[in-house]
């Protein structure tokens, strides 16, 4: 699946929820499916700043395909960071700086969090695609 | 008198919030207002805005006697022996930093000591950590234990020639347990030192008589007490006020200003530099006359049935550790109630009850010497007022269980 057909994926998976509640119960889900994170990678040069809740935000590139792994204190935090990770890990860092990431507005993410953790996704967006950066 | 008609005294109680009813179970942090402060800071704004205190036209004299009034009442409120010792702040926070700041620059030296409590918000603390830093002075704590009382009984010992002043809250925006602010005012006293009480909940929960407490410094937030935010009340004995240089200046705080010399104004405008906040500071006396209402058998019956729902809930439910617990009968716990769940992080449990329609406070509260103190990142933190029901209370317990049925 292309980057962009993911990010439709995505949209369309959250307009199913018409409760906010439901939208929550889905990142929990998905905050939960996140595989292990170990505790020699929670180090403050992977800690994002900018967020209430602790999230650590890992890579590792092979033949050019960039792969995150991540972790969280808050469940809810930790389903953002997946569904972030779900959708540009494992792809190269063009196909990265390709996306706008608007996806987390047109699922309507950003508004719907306090402004705490909307700029903790800022944040977590901004390392993603410094990372990419550093790896193009 | 019942709830109902307490409730329809606040316009924002009615509205919604994610197409659900709004709970508000953030009062320790801001209560709502009450409509006729709304009224009255609209009243000022529309008609009577203007300069108090100097100019001789109508609308000044009107504006100056909207705020004047609101002195008197407050006066009042606290049982003050004169209208001298009440000075208006922007909150309990400048009310602080105000005493810690010039009674500082009269009374502390270096070696000096200062003592606080392990129960403080951080503007119980910052303020005192600043003027010593100052002063090269030391602040020292009194511990707090794991219900979350005072260990008062380790006061004396903390006590020492050298200490100036003590600062402790009436109660903590963390523990909600009402602590013995009066014997400790005596044993203070006992050696010489005077005491500030920071009544930022206190004044919201307790009958407050300065006289009788014989404290000498006593702070309050208008915004917590349904008032209009921006509005802070500080009382002071005279004589500690007299002796004490000003805060800041400019304004109308002074007596006469040369370039050589400047005389003050005085008490108690010799601490309200520069314009104040006018509009804001008389709705304290519409605010008061409300507190005034709550005086009533019915109602406080009520409000005390929800503390007793939400306390009993909260300790008998084995996923939950609850901080400030009264443990003997001598404590007092007024409905304000921080806890922690097992496995489930605060925030995430503010941000259901949210889209629940629930406003509940999540995180350090200010007072992170309290969080380490129990080794927690946060609490959640729920506060009750007298316009909340009973259903909300059930409401919210029901949430709860959801909520962390959906984290865990």
């Amino acid at each position: 699946m292309s980057l962009q057909e993911a990010e439709n994926a995505i949209i369309e998976e959250f307009s199913m929820y018409e409760e906010w509640l439901d939208k929550y119960e889905y990142l929990i889900e998905l905050g939960k499916s996140l595989k292990d994170y170990p505790e020699s990678e929670k180090t403050d040069d992977k800690l994002i700043k900018g967020c209430q809740s602790r999230v650590w935000l890992s890579h590792k590139v092979e033949d050019g395909i960039i792969r995150f792994n991540a972790d969280s204190d808050a469940i809810i935090t930790k389903g953002i960071i997946s569904l972030l990770i779900g959708l540009y890990s494992g792809r190269t860092a063009q196909e990265i700086l390709s996306s706008d990431f608007s996806v987390v507005e047109k699922i309507g993410l950003k508004e719907n969090l306090s402004p705490t953790r909307a700029n903790g996704l800022v944040s977590m967006i901004g390392r993603i695609r410094d990372i990419a950066k550093c790896n193009l | 008198m019942d709830v109902n008609y307490i409730r329809s005294m606040f316009p924002a109680l009615s509205r919604k919030v994610y197409g659900k009813d709004l709970v508000y179970f953030d009062n320790a942090a801001t209560s709502q207002r009450v409509q006729s402060v709304i009224d009255e800071w609209n009243r000022i704004s529309a008609e009577s805005n203007a300069n108090i205190h100097r100019a001789v036209h109508r609308l000044a004299d009107e504006a100056t006697q909207a705020y004047e009034q609101a002195r008197d009442a407050v006066r009042g409120f606290l049982n003050a022996g004169s209208r001298e010792e009440i000075v208006f702040t922007s909150g309990t926070t400048a009310a602080i930093n105000l005493v810690a700041f010039s009674y500082g620059e009269a009374f502390v030296s270096e070696g000096d000591e200062v003592i606080v409590t392990e129960a403080e918000h951080h503007s119980n603390i910052v303020p005192w950590q600043l003027m010593c830093r100052r002063k090269g002075a030391v602040l020292k704590v009194l511990p707090v234990d794991d219900n979350g009382c005072l260990e008062t009984d380790k006061l004396d010992d903390l006590i020492s020639p050298r200490t100036k002043i003590m600062a402790v809250t009436h109660i903590s925006n963390v523990l909600g347990i009402v602590n013995p602010v009066r014997d400790i005012v005596r044993k203070c006293h006992e050696k010489g030192v005077p005491v500030l009480v920071d009544g930022a909940q206190g004044a919201v929960h307790c009958k407050v008589d300065v006289q009788d407490l014989d404290c000498d410094f006593y702070v309050f937030s208008g915004h917590k007490l349904y008032a209009a935010t921006g509005t802070g009340v500080l009382y002071g004995k005279k004589r500690w006020l007299d002796a004490m240089p000003p805060y800041m200046g400019g304004g109308e705080m002074v007596g006469t200003v040369t370039f050589a010399e400047t005389t003050f104004a005085p008490l108690p405008m010799k601490f309200e530099a520069g314009t104040q906040n006018f509009a804001s500071a008389a709705t304290l006396k519409q605010a008061i006359k409300f507190i005034n209402l709550l005086n009533d058998n019915k109602l406080e019956e009520y409000y005390n049935g929800i503390r007793d729902y939400l306390l009993d809930t909260l300790t008998s439910d084995s996923r939950i550790r609850l901080y400030g617990v009264p443990c003997g009968t001598n404590e007092e716990k007024i409905p304000l109630f921080s806890f922690s769940v097992d496995g489930v992080h605060h925030e995430d449990l503010a941000l259901i009850l949210d889209k629940m329609g629930i406003a509940v406070r999540s995180g350090q509260m200010c007072a992170e010497p309290l969080m380490d103190r129990f080794g927690v990142t946060g609490m959640l933190r729920v506060s009750v007022a007298p316009y909340n029901t009973m259903e909300e209370a059930e409401y919210f317990v029901k949430c709860l269980n959801k909520a962390i049925e959906m984290l865990s």
